[in-house]
């Protein structure tokens, strides 16, 4: 269970840079610490203690293996995390070329 | 005992990437923890996301070092301290409430309910499919289309990107090579 509390831990670091910064690079960083922590809680949903990766091989027990499901979910979202990171990281160049800061409040006075 | 120690030095980085000034500070911190998931994948038996996590999280340190560099400013805290504090403090405490409730629900760490889905999958996969890595008979053959749409998105966030980043605009480009000629 401490796991789990640790991965919630993770969770609420990520949720107060999210709100909180107000630099642009910051809530990006914010936001990926918190794709990190719900893609390890989710393989932590579905490790068992002395399992083994799940890959056949002649002395493989099925009882004795982790769970498929959650890795191979886990596997599209991280891709997808990627091409969600870029896209943010995009955006907040182009607006560093146009208003020249990374500060939301002051992206905010300068409007057009 | 090798995950907490992980999951430890994962919060610590995670503390620092959100509190150092520096933005190029911050970008390592934060590929820090990256790399300290890619080692809890590897501990909790999954080589596969072990490897994706590795080269993804290089690619996002590289493009985020490009955004970064020569670009750090001073983080100035003005008027509405106060309120955003506590409005980030709501949201964290709504959120703690919810997952409270949640945590009640979940199995015991390290013992996995013997699910319906979980079971076929590990008895059938290798003889529906003939792929020996379980993880890659789900994402290639029982989840294909899944994948099909997850290569989908990451087309349109590149082609996203080109629109985006494009110094000049398509009229433009034409206006010049008409001038041109």
């Amino acid at each position: 269970m401490s796991t789990y509390l640790l991965c919630l831990v993770l969770f609420c670091i990520g949720l107060y840079g999210l709100l909180r910064k107000r630099n642009l690079v910051k809530i990006i960083v914010g936001l990926a610490i918190m794709g990190y922590s719900v893609n390890l809680f989710f393989v932590l949903l579905g490790y068992r203690l002395h399992g083994r990766a799940p890959i056949d091989a002649p002395d493989q027990v099925i009882e004795n293996m982790v769970d498929p499901l959650p890795q191979a979910v886990v596997l599209t979202s991280i891709v997808i995390g990627l091409g969600v990171m870029a896209l943010l990281i995009s955006l907040a160049i182009r607006i560093y070329e146009k208003h020249g800061t990374l500060d939301i409040t002051k992206i905010r006075k300068l409007k057009g | 005992m090798e995950l907490h120690i992980l999951l430890i030095f994962m919060i610590f980085a995670a503390i620092l990437a959100i509190e150092v000034k520096d933005l190029l500070s911050s970008v390592i911190a934060m590929a820090a923890v990256g790399f300290a998931l890619c080692l809890a994948f590897l501990i909790l038996k999954a080589p596969d996301l072990a490897i994706t996590q590795l080269v993804v999280e290089l690619l996002c340190l590289i493009i985020l070092i490009k955004a970064t560099i020569k670009k750090d400013l001073p983080l100035v805290i003005e008027g509405r301290w106060l309120f955003n504090t506590v409005s980030t403090l709501v949201f964290i405490i709504v959120f703690l409430f919810f997952s409270y409730i949640a945590m009640k629900e979940l199995p015991v760490f390290g013992n996995p309910t013997m699910g319906l889905v979980r079971r076929y999958l590990l008895e059938e996969g290798v003889n529906k499919t003939g792929a020996v890595n379980i993880v890659s008979a789900v994402i290639l053959d029982f989840r294909a289309y899944d994948t099909l749409g997850e290569v989908a998105v990451l087309f349109t966030s590149i082609i996203g990107i080109m629109a985006i980043l494009r110094r000049k605009g398509r009229k433009e480009i034409l206006e010049e090579d008409t001038n041109g000629k």
